[in-house]
C-alpha cells in the first residue's frame, strides 16, 4: 500500500491550504443544442446512424419477427443468436416456429466457456434489444445482463437491434436522468453507433474491424 | 523474407529526427494529408462557434474541479470500484505496474494477453515487459497492431499508424503474415480481423486503458470504433485496466461534454461507435464478461505535475489528439521524431515529467509557440504557456530548485551571458542606441553565414537607418510629410 | 483573469481564464505613442515611418519616445524570465505617461496585453500599471479600423495581394480579421487566399535559429503557398514573420517579396509610387 499512500500524500501535499472548485455544471449546454421534436427525433436517429452505414427501418411492432426472418433470408444466413429468456426471445421463437423459417435459431443460454468455438465463429447473426437510443449522436443504448449477454452485440457479423420508438430521447444527458444510470450501473453499459469500424489504414474507413460488420435497427412503433 | 518495410527509422536527438524525418517525402506527404483531413473533420464537428467554446469550458472546469479534489476522488473511485468487485492497484512507477499486470497474468497461469488500446500501457512498455516473462502481448487496435507487426511504437495517440500508407501496411502484412499484397484496405483490415479473432478467443488476460474513470459509480469509461475494446475487456477470463491518476472524474454526467469533446475533438465524430462502460466483473448468473476486473491507477510523474499548479493543468487533458492534429511541428517531423511515447505539444508538456528534462531537453524548445494547440484543446490547457514555463525550468541553474523533473538540462552559462548582454543592451536607451548606430553603419558587414539563420534565409542585413533615426528626424520636422 | 493570479491560495487549481469580451474602443485620441518594436526598428525602419504617416493621416500627433527598445518577447519565450523582466520594466516606465500605444506588430502588442501579466506575477503594483498599458495597447490595423474609424480611397492600380497574419496578432490580438476588413476598404486590391493561411510561418522568434530544420520546413511551406497564391506580393503587419518570409523567399532565389502592411497601406492610401 506505500505506493498508494506515496501518490495520495503527494496529491493531499500539492494542494494544502487550497479548496475544491465548486460544481458549476451547467446542462444546458449539453442539452438544449440538442432537442428535438418527436418526428425530428426519430428522423435524425435515423440520418445519422444511417451515415454510419446502419440500417434502420421503422415497422409497426408486431411484425419485427417477420422482418428478422426476412432479414436473414435475405443475405442467405444460417443461423440467428437469440436471448431465450425475453419476452422478445419468446415472440421470436414463436414466430420461427410457426413460419417454419429457415436459419437456425440459436440460444445464448450457457457460459461462454461452454461454447466459445461456436461463438466466435460459426454465428451468422444475432437479435438483441435496446434500453433506448439517443437522436443527438445516433447511439443505441444496450444494458447487457444475464438473459442478454454482452457477446451478443459484439461477435456475430450481423447484429440486429430491436428499438422501441418510444425509448428514443434526444440527447445522452437526458437518457441518464430518465434512466436513473448512477444510481446503479450494470456490470457492462454500452452506447452502440453503428456498425464496427476502422479508419486505421490511410484514414479509409473499413467496417467490420472487430465487432459486427453490420447493424440493423429495427424501430418498433408502438400501436 | 523479414525484410524491413520502407520507414524511416530515425536516431539521434530531436534535431537529429527531425532532419531526417523532414526527408522522408513520402513520411511528410502521409502525415500531411491525414492531419489535413483530421483538422477539417473537427472543424466540421463544431459548426457552432459558441457551442464549442461553451463546451470547452465546461470541459476545463470539470477537469479541473476533478484536479481539485483529485486524491478524495481516487480514494471515492477505488471504493466504488471495491464495491462493484473490480480490484484496485496503485503505481507510482511504470515498473511497478508492470509487476503488478504480471502478477495478475501469473495468478491465472496466463501465457497470452490481448490488448486494446492503452497509452499507459505504452509509457509502461508493456509488451516488451511482458514479452521478456514469457508472456505474449498483442495489441489488437487495427493501427497499434500494425506498428507491433513492424516493431514500431504508434507515431500518433489515436492513429497509430497514420504515418504509414495501405502500400506499406500491405508490404508489411505480406512479409508477416504471408498474405498476398493488395492494394484494398478492406482486404487489409479482414486479414487483421481474421487473424486476432483467434488471439481474442484465446487470450487468458485482455488488456486496455481508460478514458474516463467516474468516482461516482466506480465505472470505467472506453471510448473505441473497431470493438478491440469491448473484445478485449470482454471475451477473456480477465480483464486488466491501466490508466493514468488523472483520468478519474467526480460524476458520470461529468462524462457528456467531456465524451463529446473527446470524440468531436479528435476524429471530428459526434460520438465514437462503442461506448463501453464496465462497472465491474461477471456477476455470478451472467454468461460472459470476464470473472475478474483489475485497475492499475499509475503516477509515472503525474504527481510531480500535479505539485505545480500551472504545470498542473497538464492533467486535463483527455487525449484526444487534436493538439498534434494541429501542429505546424508535429505535422511536418511526425511521431516518431518526439522519440517517447506522447508525441506533439501534449507530448511536450507532458513527457519531461515523467522522464526528465535530461531525456527530452529539446522539448520545451520544439515549438514556434504559434499557439494553435492551445486554441483547440478541447479542455483547455495553455500549451503554449506551459511550453514557455518549460523553457523557464529548462534553463534554469540546477540550485535555482526547477520544478520539473531534470530541469536546468538546457543550463548555458554562455547563453545565459548573451542573454545579460542583450538585456543590459535594452534596458540602456544610450547602449540601445549605440547599438543601432553601429548596426545600421556597419550592416553591410553583416556575414554570409550567421549561423543557423543563414541556413533557410540569405543575411539579415540591417537598413541603412534605424527607426529610431528616421522617426526623429520626422517628427522634429513637424511630422505630415 | 485575476483569477488566475489573486487566487488565495497559490497552489489553487487552475481554470481557464474567461474568454475575453469584445473590446470597447475610445474616441480617436489627439496623440499617440508608436512602439517601433526591435525588428521594424532595424530591419524595416520605413514600414515604421509609414505607420507614423498613416496615423498622422488621421490628425493624430505621434510620439517615438527615444528611450524604446524591445517588449522583452525574445527573452521571455526563451525562458529567460528576470532579463525580460528587467526589459519589460524599462519599457513600462517609458509608456507609463497615459497615452495609447499603437504597435505595427501583433506579437509584441500581444506581449503588452496579454503577457505582461505573467512576467510580472506576483508584483501587485507593477500589474497594476500593465492593466493600465494592457487597456491602451492597440495593434496599428485594430487602431485605425476601431478608433481611427478611417474611411480610405484606393488611389493604387488595381494589384492582387497574399494577407500574412503572425500567429501571435492572430490569436491574441484578431489581427487577420482588422487586417482583411481595412483591405476591404480598398476597391483595387483583391486579397487572394493561400494554402494553410493560418499556419505558422515557421519563424517563432529564437525557434528560427534553435530548430533551423523544422523551421526552415514551415517556412519553405509559407513560401511556395505564397508564391503560388497567385497574389503580386505579400503583406503582414509582423516584423518577424517579415524577416523570415523575405530571408527565405530571397535564399531560395524568387523574385516574389513580401512587406510590411504599414507601408502597403501608406501607397494605396497616399498615392505615392513606390520608389
Amino acid at each position: 500500500m506505500t505506493a498508494r499512500n506515496n501518490i495520495l500524500d503527494k496529491l493531499r501535499t500539492g494542494l494544502a491550504g487550497s479548496t475544491p472548485r465548486p460544481d458549476d455544471f451547467d446542462e444546458s449546454l449539453v442539452t438544449q443544442p440538442w432537442q428535438y421534436t418527436p418526428e425530428d427525433r426519430i428522423q435524425r436517429l435515423r440520418a445519422l446512424m444511417e451515415a454510419v452505414h446502419t440500417e434502420v427501418h421503422q415497422l409497426p411492432a408486431r411484425d419485427w419477427p417477420g422482418m428478422v426472418q426476412t432479414l436473414l433470408e435475405r443475405r442467405a444466413l444460417g443461423n440467428l443468436l437469440y436471448a431465450p429468456g425475453t419476452d422478445y426471445g419468446e415472440q421470436l421463437a414463436a414466430h420461427w416456429q410457426a413460419s417454419g423459417a429457415a436459419p437456425d435459431l440459436i440460444a445464448y443460454d450457457r457460459p461462454v466457456e461452454e461454447w466459445r468455438e461456436e461463438l466466435f465463429w460459426k454465428v451468422d447473426a444475432s437479435v438483441t434489444s435496446t434500453v433506448g437510443a439517443i437522436a443527438a449522436t445516433g447511439s443505441l443504448v444496450l444494458w447487457p445482463d444475464r438473459q442478454e449477454p454482452r457477446l451478443m452485440s459484439l461477435l456475430p457479423p450481423l447484429h440486429i437491434a430491436l428499438l422501441k420508438a418510444s425509448d428514443i430521447e434526444d440527447n445522452l444527458y437526458g437518457m441518464m436522468q430518465k434512466q436513473q444510470w448512477s444510481a446503479g450501473m450494470p456490470t457492462n453499459l454500452l452506447m452502440v453507433s453503428g456498425p464496427s469500424k476502422t479508419a486505421d489504414i490511410e484514414q479509409v474507413l473499413a467496417y467490420g474491424a472487430h465487432g459486427p460488420k453490420e447493424l440493423v435497427v429495427l424501430i418498433l412503433e408502438d400501436l | 523474407m523479414n525484410q524491413r518495410i520502407p520507414v524511416t527509422e530515425l536516431t539521434g536527438g530531436f534535431r537529429d529526427r527531425a532532419d531526417q524525418a523532414l526527408d522522408d517525402s513520402q513520411l511528410r506527404s502521409n502525415f500531411r494529408t491525414a492531419m489535413d483531413s483530421l483538422m477539417k473533420k473537427r472543424a466540421d464537428a463544431f459548426p457552432d462557434e459558441d457551442e464549442r467554446e461553451g463546451l470547452r469550458e465546461q470541459g476545463n472546469h470539470i477537469k479541473a474541479r476533478a484536479l481539485s479534489k483529485l486524491p478524495d476522488l481516487l480514494e471515492q473511485l477505488e471504493a466504488r470500484l471495491t464495491e462493484n468487485g473490480v480490484k484496485v492497484h496503485w503505481a507510482e512507477t511504470t515498473d511497478e505496474a508492470n509487476r503488478i499486470v504480471h502478477s495478475i497474468i501469473e495468478s491465472r497461469q496466463g501465457s497470452q494477453v490481448v490488448k486494446g488500446k492503452s497509452m499507459v500501457s505504452e509509457e509502461m512498455e508493456m509488451n516488451d515487459y511482458l514479452a521478456e516473462r514469457g508472456v505474449e502481448c498483442l495489441e489488437s487496435d487495427m493501427g497499434e497492431y500494425i506498428v507491433q507487426l513492424d516493431h514500431e511504437k504508434p507515431s500518433h495517440i489515436i492513429m497509430p499508424a497514420i504515418h504509414k500508407n495501405r502500400r506499406q501496411v500491405s508490404k508489411l502484412f505480406h512479409d508477416k503474415l504471408g498474405v498476398e499484397e493488395t492494394d484494398d484496405v478492406d482486404r487489409l483490415i479482414r486479414i487483421g480481423r481474421e487473424t486476432l479473432r483467434q488471439k481474442f478467443m484465446e487470450a487468458d488476460v485482455g488488456v486496455s486503458g481508460v478514458n474516463f474513470a467516474i468516482a461516482e459509480t466506480g465505472t470505467l469509461l472506453l471510448v473505441e470504433n473497431e470493438g478491440n475494446g469491448r473484445m478485449s475487456t470482454t471475451a477473456p477470463p480477465v480483464h486488466v485496466a491501466v490508466t493514468g491518476i488523472e483520468k478519474v472524474v467526480e460524476n458520470l454526467r461529468d462524462v457528456v461534454p467531456l465524451l463529446s469533446l473527446l470524440t468531436r475533438s479528435a476524429l471530428g465524430q459526434a460520438i465514437t461507435t462503442y461506448v463501453n462502460m464496465i462497472s465491474g466483473p461477471r456477476k455470478a448468473d451472467e454468461l460472459d464478461g470476464p470473472e475478474e476486473v483489475h485497475l492499475v491507477l499509475l503516477d509515472n510523474g503525474r504527481t510531480g505535475a500535479f505539485a505545480d499548479a500551472q504545470m498542473r493543468q497538464t492533467l486535463n487533458c483527455i487525449r484526444c489528439g487534436a493538439c498534434m492534429n494541429h501542429c505546424p511541428v508535429y505535422t511536418r517531423v511526425g511521431g516518431h521524431t518526439y522519440g517517447e511515447v506522447y508525441p506533439g505539444p501534449i507530448g511536450k508538456i507532458v513527457t519531461p515529467h515523467m522522464v526528465g528534462l535530461h531525456q527530452v531537453p529539446d522539448h520545451p524548445s520544439a515549438s514556434s509557440l504559434c499557439g494553435a494547440c492551445g486554441e483547440v484543446c478541447p479542455v483547455k490547457i495553455p500549451i503554449p504557456e506551459l511550453l514557455q514555463r518549460l523553457r523557464q525550468e529548462n534553463v534554469k541553474h540546477p540550485d535555482e530548485a526547477p520544478a520539473v523533473k531534470d530541469g536546468g538540462a538546457k543550463y548555458s552559462a554562455r547563453e545565459r551571458a548573451i542573454w545579460w548582454f542583450w538585456k543590459t543592451l535594452n534596458t540602456r536607451p544610450v547602449f540601445y542606441r549605440l547599438f543601432l548606430w553601429g548596426a545600421t553603419r556597419f550592416g553591410w558587414m553583416t556575414p554570409k553565414n550567421v549561423g543557423p539563420w543563414t541556413r533557410n534565409h540569405s543575411a539579415p542585413v540591417p537598413a541603412r537607418r534605424s527607426l529610431h533615426d528616421l522617426a526623429r528626424e520626422h517628427l522634429d520636422n513637424g511630422g505630415q510629410s | 483573469m485575476s483569477e488566475l493570479f489573486y487566487d488565495a491560495a497559490p497552489n489553487a487549481t487552475r481554470v481557464a481564464p474567461e474568454r475575453p469580451k469584445p473590446r470597447h474602443y475610445p474616441e480617436k485620441p489627439a496623440a499617440v505613442t508608436l512602439f517601433g518594436t526591435c525588428v521594424m526598428d532595424l530591419f524595416f525602419p520605413e514600414a515604421g515611418l509609414d505607420a507614423i504617416r498613416l496615423l498622422e493621416r488621421e490628425g493624430i500627433r505621434v510620439r517615438y519616445p527615444q528611450g524604446q527598445s524591445c517588449c522583452g518577447q525574445p527573452a521571455w519565450t526563451s525562458g529567460y524570465v528576470s532579463e525580460a523582466r528587467d526589459v519589460a520594466l524599462s519599457q513600462l516606465d517609458l509608456l507609463d505617461n497615459g497615452l495609447p500605444v499603437v504597435v505595427p506588430s501583433g506579437s509584441c502588442a500581444g506581449m503588452f496585453r496579454e503577457h505582461y501579466r505573467e512576467v510580472f506575477a506576483g508584483e501587485p503594483e507593477n500589474l497594476r500599471r500593465v492593466e493600465d498599458l494592457a487597456e491602451r495597447t492597440y495593434e496599428l490595423t485594430e487602431f485605425l479600423l476601431y478608433v481611427c474609424r478611417v474611411q480610405w480611397k484606393d488611389l493604387g492600380q488595381p494589384t492582387r495581394i497574399a494577407l500574412h497574419t503572425s500567429c501571435a496578432a492572430r490569436r491574441e490580438m484578431n489581427t487577420h480579421l482588422h487586417a482583411r476588413e481595412l483591405l476591404e476598404q480598398l476597391d483595387q486590391v483583391e486579397r487572394v487566399d493561400h494554402d494553410h493561411e493560418s499556419e505558422c510561418c515557421g519563424f517563432g522568434g529564437t525557434f528560427s535559429v534553435r530548430m533551423p530544420e523544422v523551421s526552415g520546413a514551415m517556412v519553405q511551406d509559407k513560401t511556395r503557398a505564397l508564391v503560388d497564391s497567385g497574389a503580386a506580393e505579400m503583406v503582414t503587419a509582423d516584423g518577424g514573420c517579415l524577416l523570415n518570409i523575405n530571408g527565405s523567399l530571397e535564399k531560395q532565389g524568387q523574385a516574389f517579396r513580401g512587406r510590411h502592411l504599414a507601408s502597403f497601406l501608406w501607397q494605396r492610401v497616399s498615392g505615392e509610387v513606390e520608389a
